[in-house]
């Protein structure tokens, strides 16, 4: 043990010298595991990133929440055809339902429509519509920078109001002041009663609320399309995150009694859960995570396979060194030592230059995907690098280990 | 008391497929304290030997008795230590690290050793000390002439105190009078009761020593005791 660190720090040393000796070469050979590095920590900078912008996407639909629908939307084990097949849900589906259900903190109908919206000359296209009712807002996180959501005497009556997200608003009323303004859908007015604030995330698309406004549901039906063109997707909140299992439960059994199935027959309406995304999602940077890190392993294996190269060509240099070490009572472990310690130090000095890239790198990725390097990728970092370096050290470090002293000496 | 005993020690190479012996058939003793000349042309095997007394290599056929221990078939590790502890080489050409300084280089043996670096300091500096190096300690090889190099590596072959100094053509590459001081400085040595190889091709370095074994085609041709020794002056070369 004694002996080992003793190596140890002569190795060390050496491995100074002779990079400090041959300073062009080191660099350029340090340059592959710099980009190896940067690249490693960089891709799983970005997927944890992306990872996080999707999980946030998600938990903004509320872990609490089931979605009643005609379609199943996670679970591809049903063929789309049985799902298309299947009798819409109504508005009196939903109503029976709110009516039996005892469990649900809120039940909210949702039914969507593409279409456009204008102020004055301000135009915002093919966003998404949705109808619902004034109990929608206690089944969503959303908060307001500006008014209100619907209430029920507005939702019950159907009155001419709207709620905009924040991205709507913004490009309909750039400096604000929306509320009590009146924007026009198919030649119909509405007025803004209240804007979202921003929900931020970009993973949901078009149904991020930040690109949709709301409408009391009949409306829908009495402006923009007919009442049977889509099936509704009724919203339910649990109470608490323990109750979802049971609120589901009591909806199966609630809708088999609505759509009248007899015992024997399927389900012909599907319970969506967050879950379900989430379980989507996981494996979809599960294969980005794989992919990515596949890709950025192979720049940092070329690096390793230079460092390889360039320690074979130190062996080959200092032959002669070898020879008189071994004269001197340098077992072959030392030698061994020497050369891994050489290619380690090398390329933790590589590892350590990649991570200052990496982290600087990862300051304007930031400015697109909210993101920063993590500690554990600054200690995979640095694990890597270590390790990259006694891989590709060790077949040139065995070459010099096993010279025959004789021979070495003769070298010149 | 022997400190070496070679009996009948060959050394074969296969060149293509022909055999080459390099040494036919040798045995020699050596005792504890002796000054000894190995002399013979080039080709006569005397390097071969040199490297089998060092331990560097092991001989085809025969027995190597190195201080009571059968060393003509140990391993590469085995080997490692023996010469590690037991034997001090001084090349021809110095073989010093050209990146560390005097010290250093002289630690070098130490550190295989696993000695711990205080006592490592102190004993490569006594040795250098020694050799009349005391000012030279931080000195690059580059920097130090022939003669102060090659009292680097005897300093080196000095410090691990080991059972014999291996030297071979330790003046070959130095002028006469700086290779007159260092055959001074072996003398100094062997006073001290070292016991030392020296592997020469020159008849005068030769007569330093206080015997000749003369090799020829793999063998002992003569083994000699020099009548009339020749004791260089000490003059005070050891501060140049």
């Amino acid at each position: 043990m004694k002996n080992f660190l003793f190596e140890l720090r002569e190795g060390l040393l050496i491995a100074f010298r002779a990079i400090r000796a041959n300073k062009v070469r080191s660099i350029l050979t340090t340059l592959g595991i710099v980009i190896g590095v940067t690249s490693v920590v960089l891709m799983s900078t970005a997927i944890k990133g992306i990872d996080n912008a999707f999980q946030t996407g998600v938990s903004s639909l509320g872990s609490d929440n089931l979605y009643i629908d005609k379609w199943q939307w996670f679970n591809n084990d049903i063929p789309w055809w049985e799902l298309r097949n299947r009798k819409n849900l109504t508005l009196e589906d939903y109503k029976k339902y709110k009516e039996l259900a005892k469990l649900p903190l809120a039940v909210a109908p949702t039914v969507w429509n593409f279409n456009t919206v204008k102020f004055k000359d301000r135009v915002v296209e093919g966003l998404i519509i949705q109808g619902t009712t004034s109990d929608y807002i206690q089944t969503t996180n959303l908060s307001f920078s500006e008014g209100r959501f619907f209430n029920e005497l507005e939702s019950n009556g159907g009155r001419n109001v709207i709620v905009l997200g924040s991205e709507v608003a913004k490009k309909l009323f750039p400096i604000g002041y929306a509320v009590g303004q009146e924007v026009k859908i198919k030649g119909h007015k509405f007025r803004v009663v209240g804007v979202l604030a921003e929900q931020g995330s970009w993973v949901m698309g078009n149904f991020n609320p930040d690109k949709q406004v709301f409408l009391p549901i009949q409306n829908i039906f009495k402006y923009l399309q007919n009442e049977n063109l889509r099936s509704i997707t009724i919203n339910v909140r649990a109470k608490n995150s323990q109750m979802v299992e049971a609120t589901k439960e009591e909806a199966v059994g609630i809708m088999r009694r609505i759509r009248g199935l007899a015992y024997n027959q399927e389900n012909d309406f599907s319970i969506n859960q967050q879950e379900g995304l989430l379980n989507t999602i996981n494996q979809t940077v599960g294969v980005i995570q794989i992919a990515g890190l596949f890709i950025t392993g192979l720049s940092l294996f070329v690096g390793a396979i230079g460092i390889m190269n360039i320690m074979f060509v130190s062996v080959k240099e200092r032959t002669k060194e070898i020879g008189i070490r071994k004269a001197i009572g340098a077992k072959r472990r030392a030698i061994l030592g020497q050369f891994i310690t050489e290619s380690a130090v090398i390329c933790l000095i590589g590892g350590l230059i990649g991570l200052v890239f990496a982290v600087i790198l990862s300051l304007i990725i930031n400015q697109f995907l909210p993101t920063s390097v993590q500690v554990d990728a600054l200690i995979l970092a640095i694990v890597i690098s270590i390790a990259t370096g006694v891989i590709s050290g060790f077949a040139p470090a065995y070459t010099a280990a096993k010279l025959d002293p004789v021979e070495a000496l003769r070298y010149e | 008391m022997n400190i070496i005993t070679i009996e009948h020690i060959a050394k074969i190479y296969q060149v293509g497929s022909e055999e080459v012996h390099a040494l036919a058939d040798v045995s020699l003793k050596i005792d504890k304290g002796e000054y000894v000349a190995i002399m013979g042309p080039s080709g006569s095997g005397k390097s071969t030997l040199m490297n089998i007394l060092g331990c560097l290599d092991t001989p085809t056929k025969g027995i190597y008795n190195f201080n009571g221990v059968n060393v003509s078939e140990m391993n590469d590790n085995e080997l490692a230590k023996i010469r590690n502890k037991e034997i001090g080489f001084v090349f021809q050409t110095f073989n010093l690290l050209p990146r560390s300084d005097a010290l250093h280089n002289v630690e070098l043996p130490l550190i295989y050793a696993g000695v711990s670096s205080a006592e490592r300091k102190e004993r490569a500096k006594e040795a250098l000390a020694h050799v009349g190096l005391a000012d030279r300690m931080h000195h690059k090889p580059n920097e130090l002439s022939g003669g102060q190099r090659q009292r680097v590596a005897i300093a080196r072959a000095l410090v691990t105190r080991p059972s014999i100094i291996l030297a071979d053509e330790p003046t070959g590459n130095l002028d006469t009078k700086t290779g007159e001081d260092i055959m001074a400085l072996f003398n100094e040595i062997y006073e001290q009761g070292n016991t030392i190889i020296l592997v020469t091709h020159e008849e005068y370095i030769a007569e330093h020593a206080e015997r000749i074994l003369r090799i020829r085609d793999g063998l002992i041709e003569k083994d000699e005791i020099v009548k009339e020794r020749f004791i260089p002056k000490k003059n005070g070369a050891s501060k140049i």
